[in-house]
């Protein structure tokens, strides 16, 4: 619903380990974060193993398996929130595209409610 | 209660503009006032940060805004996350448990209604009625397309509600069952989007001959494999797939169930210049909302 807004503008940046942007939810209302089904990432093409990605609330990283089973915190609506991705040797400087996709369990649809978004970022060097 | 059918805004209109830090819930509720909407309808989920959890501070400082801008609250949206768990789905007294938590919420903010999400099953709702009566909320469950008046599921949830009587039971109603022509708006953004001319005057064409009439609401499932057939583009199965889930019902059917209609989802689609609903006829459904006693909001 809010695909175009999932990957926030200028959020592309280095990590130790990697790279991280920023994210939004895709839906109309937060969730509880145990709806979270998953993150998909591709970096210029390249698919990124799920099991490296982290979601990144209020300083405190989760594993999927983390999410699963936290039926209290919530990513509320707009609330911007980080995928940590690790990426051996990193990103370079310069522009990447980054395709990002969110997998939400939403107990009225029959499927997961899936957002997705692609947009060209500035990794500055 | 309001003494009489009055408009309001649900802040779920606002939703872009609060998603993107562009307007604050105070916000939103200064912009209703602003342009004489004085009923506020409000997502927690959506608008209020911390819910179910919310500060006994949020609740003074919602009362301080209805005081500040002349606003009433109105309706409290609640949604039911029966798979919260990803193994296993919520059990009866889960639910109602959730529900119970929706109400307190709606009695704090001051709200009349709760609209009730479909899903919510009957026997959950029954189970909650005492406490809605107790904390003086009425229980409206949504009737939205692809779900009509006869549908069976919601027949199942009207024939719990008349065991209780209307007080603190029954439904809201979204005018998006009133879909009597093809929303023009969403016609020409297919267009716009790569549907061809021709297979959209075929799909516009299609469903405004099938709405319209009395009896059962039309069942439009049909199209998409006729434009398919027709060698039509990904965004003409589009047109197709928008008129299957659209639908049309009559609004005579609503006057059976007027006492149980709480509250009213006033949707449009395009709102011309001359204050007409190009697709739903509001001119049709508002007299038998009135004739029918209706006492809630109008919440666009």
């Amino acid at each position: 619903m809010f695909d175009r807004y999932m990957i926030v503008e200028d959020s592309l940046r280095s990590t130790d380990q990697g790279f991280a942007f920023d994210i939004r939810i895709t839906y109309y209302r937060g969730v509880a974060l145990s709806l979270i089904e998953g993150f998909e990432v591709t970096v210029d093409g390249q698919p990124v193993p799920r099991d490296t990605i982290r979601f990144v609330l209020r300083g405190v990283a989760y594993t999927q398996a983390e999410l699963d089973h936290d039926t209290d915190g919530r990513w509320e609506f707009g609330e911007i929130a980080t995928l940590v991705v690790e990426w051996p040797g990193g990103l370079s400087s310069g522009v990447h595209t980054i395709e990002a996709a969110q997998q939400l369990r939403i107990s009225y649809l029959p499927g997961p409610l899936r957002g997705q978004d692609t947009k060209t970022l500035l990794l500055a060097g | 209660m309001t003494v009489k059918a009055a408009r309001g805004v649900t802040l779920y209109s606002f939703q872009q503009a609060y998603y993107l830090r562009e307007m604050s819930l105070e916000d939103c509720i200064a912009a209703c006032a602003g342009m004489g909407a004085y009923g506020i309808e409000t997502l927690a989920e959506q608008m209020m940060p911390g819910f179910p959890d919310l500060p006994e501070s949020f609740y003074g400082q919602w009362q301080g805004w209805m005081e500040r801008y002349g606003t009433r609250p109105t309706a409290h949206d609640m949604f039911l996350d029966i798979r919260r768990w990803k193994d296993r789905s919520l059990t009866h007294e889960e639910m109602v448990a959730s529900v119970r938590r929706d109400i307190d919420h709606a009695a704090r903010l001051g709200c009349e209604v709760i609209r009730v999400i479909v899903i919510t099953p009957p026997e959950v709702i029954e189970d909650c009625i005492p406490y809605a009566a107790e904390r003086r909320v009425k229980l409206a469950l949504e009737i939205h397309a692809p779900r009509h008046f006869d549908d069976e599921w919601i027949q199942r949830h009207y024939a719990t509600y008349r065991k209780y009587g209307p007080e603190w039971v029954g439904f809201t109603l979204d005018m998006g069952i009133f879909v009597e022509r093809f929303p023009r708006v969403i016609a020409e953004r297919l267009v716009r989007d790569g549907a061809s001319e021709q297979m959209v005057r075929f799909v516009v064409e299609s469903y405004d001959a099938a709405a319209g009439g009395s009896g059962a609401p039309p069942d439009l499932r049909w199209l998409r494999a006729e434009v398919e057939g027709r060698g039509g583009n990904a965004q003409d199965l589009r047109a197709a797939d928008f008129a299957a889930r659209m639908l049309w019902s009559d609004p005579a059917r609503l006057r059976d169930f007027m006492p149980y209609i709480h509250h009213v989802h006033a949707k449009f689609y395009e709102m011309t210049d001359e204050c007409v609903e190009y697709s739903i006829p509001y001119e049709r459904v508002v007299p038998i909302l009135l004739e029918g006693g209706f006492r809630g909001y109008l919440s666009s």
